[in-house]
Formats: C-alpha cells, sequence, structure tokens
C-alpha cells in the first residue's frame, strides 16, 4: 500500500506504518542468520566432498598426495582457506545458537542478541586465526 | 492453501517413514555439537599449530594416523560431517524441488555421495600404509625404515 499524499484518503483504522508481510523473521538477524547458515552449509559440503577425495591421495602414492595438498599451500587457496575457516566457524557458532533457540526459552526470546553474539565471537575468531594462518601461507 | 491447525490439535501420526525426520533433526544437533569439537580440533593442529598448512605432506599425515587417536577422531568426522552433510542437502532439495523425478535424482546423488565417500574415506584410514615400499625415503615419516 502505497503512502497517501493526502491523508483525507486515509481510512482512520489504517495501521500508520506496516511491515511488508508481517512475519516473524523476514529481512531480520532470524532472516539473516538462516540464509548465512544455508550458504556455509552447502559450501562447506562441497569442500567435504572434495577434501576426502584429495586426502584419499595417501592411498596411492606420497607423490600424488604431496602434489596435489601442495596446492592448498599456494597463497590463493591460502585465501581461500580463510573463506573456509570463516564459513566453518559461522555455520558450527549458528549452529550453537539454533540448538540454544530450540531448547531454552530465553534463547528463543532472544535469538536476535544471540545473533549479534555469534557475529561477536565470530571476529574475535577470525581475528585470531587469520594473521596466523597467512603468515603461515606467505611467510615461506 | 495451506491450513494451520488449532495449538490443541493431537499430533498427527507420523506416517510411512516413522519418526524418521524427527531422528533425523535430533541427529543434525547432536553430530553438530560434536562436530563443532572435532573440526576445531582439526583445524588447530593442521593449520595453527607449527608452520600450518605448510607442515602438511605425506609425512605429516603417516605421523598423525600413527596414533590410533587421530584415526578414530578422523573417522568420527567423516561419518558424522557427511551424513550431517548429506541430510542437509536433503533439506535444501526439499526446500527447492517438488516431488517428483528431479527430486529423487538430487537426493539419489546426495546418497551416493554420501555413501561413496564413507567407504572410501574409512577404508583409506583403516589400510593406509605410512611407509609404502619403494616410495623416496625424504617423502616418508621419520619412523619408516626406508626415511
Amino acid at each position: 500500500m502505497p503512502d497517501s499524499t493526502a491523508g483525507t484518503l486515509q481510512t482512520p483504522d489504517a495501521p500508520a506504518k506496516q511491515r511488508p508481510g508481517g512475519t516473524l523473521y523476514r529481512g531480520n538477524e532470524g532472516m539473516w542468520s538462516w540464509v548465512l547458515h544455508r550458504i556455509t552449509g552447502v559450501a562447506i559440503f562441497f569442500f567435504l566432498l572434495v577434501h576426502i577425495l584429495d586426502t584419499s591421495l595417501v592411498r596411492v602414492s606420497p607423490e600424488a598426495y604431496n602434489a596435489v595438498i601442495g596446492t592448498y599451500q599456494t597463497p590463493i587457496m591460502g585465501l581461500g582457506e580463510v573463506a573456509l575457516v570463516g564459513a566453518i566457524v559461522f555455520h558450527a557458532f549458528n549452529g550453537l545458537r539454533i540448538i540454544l533457540v530450540d531448547f531454552w526459552s530465553w534463547a528463543t526470546r532472544h535469538q536476535k542478541l544471540l545473533f549479534w553474539i555469534v557475529v561477536g565471537l565470530w571476529v574475535v575468531t577470525m581475528l585470531g586465526f587469520t594473521p596466523r594462518h597467512l603468515m603461515n601461507v606467505f611467510g615461506h | 492453501m495451506t491450513t494451520i491447525e488449532a495449538p490443541r490439535t493431537p499430533a498427527r501420526s507420523a506416517g510411512r517413514n516413522g519418526n524418521l525426520e524427527k531422528w533425523a533433526w535430533i541427529y543434525m544437533r547432536v553430530s553438530g555439537v560434536v562436530l563443532v569439537v572435532l573440526i576445531f580440533g582439526h583445524l588447530w593442529v593442521n593449520l595453527m599449530v607449527g608452520e600450518g598448512v605448510h607442515a602438511i605432506d605425506f609425512g605429516f599425515v603417516g605421523g598423525k594416523w600413527a596414533d590410533p587417536f587421530w584415526k578414530v577422531w578422523d573417522v568420527l568426522m567423516l561419518w558424522l560431517a557427511l551424513i550431517h552433510g548429506g541430510n542437509g542437502m536433503r533439506t535444501v532439495v526439499n526446500d527447492y524441488t517438488k516431488p517428483g523425478r528431479a527430486q529423487k535424482i538430487l537426493k539419489g546423488a546426495i546418497f551416493a555421495a554420501v555413501v561413496i565417500l564413507i567407504v572410501l574415506g574409512t577404508l583409506v584410514v583403516f589400510t593406509f600404509d605410512p611407509c609404502p615400499a619403494g616410495s623416496p625415503a625424504d617423502l616418508l615419516p621419520s619412523f619408516c625404515p626406508a626415511a
């Protein structure tokens, strides 16, 4: 419903402000945590498939394994590993948030606050991980 | 149109799949908690300790799997993560496809990938030979006779 320019056209009991859809989650922390959980989950799944296959090369020969795992130590893959760990850490912390929201009524009422706690813990974890990992990648 | 049942409506019987969806729901939470510990430990030991990703090679894997502790750790991670991920992908497919041939094919592909990789990964861990004959000595773990 577009906002009327002439107040006389509005019905007296029309709500002053209507949120789209009026649903619990749309556009808010609940929706974005769900979107991020889904995207990171699918990404991690496809990495897992690749990671099992590359690790399986230890059963082929030391040379085959070292050749492929060596590509994990290049700068581009090193940056990719930061993205991967970022996805895993978010999925882990937000997964724990989901469990709390499911089983603990206080957490159900404060799911928005918990989302920002997840974001905060993610930032702290990545601030610890990223410099150390990039030193290992670029320090050689 | 979707109808929402009255709050006091008794639960419907679970149908032909029994309580499978409930157990899938419980599995995601239980395996999720365990996977946080297993994967964070995996990332810590492989990426943060020592030279991190630069230290990973055949000798590194051989050294880890000389200890049954890490074999159990990795196999547990393999099973829990693949089933957790496979069930998550099944949820995604259910959300974006209608029942029919395409949905069956997608779910079949997920199921096949999970089963094949669980079998492959488990065999790799338990049949792993850290000192394969005829390999260059400098690529092997230090405890190998040839190294």
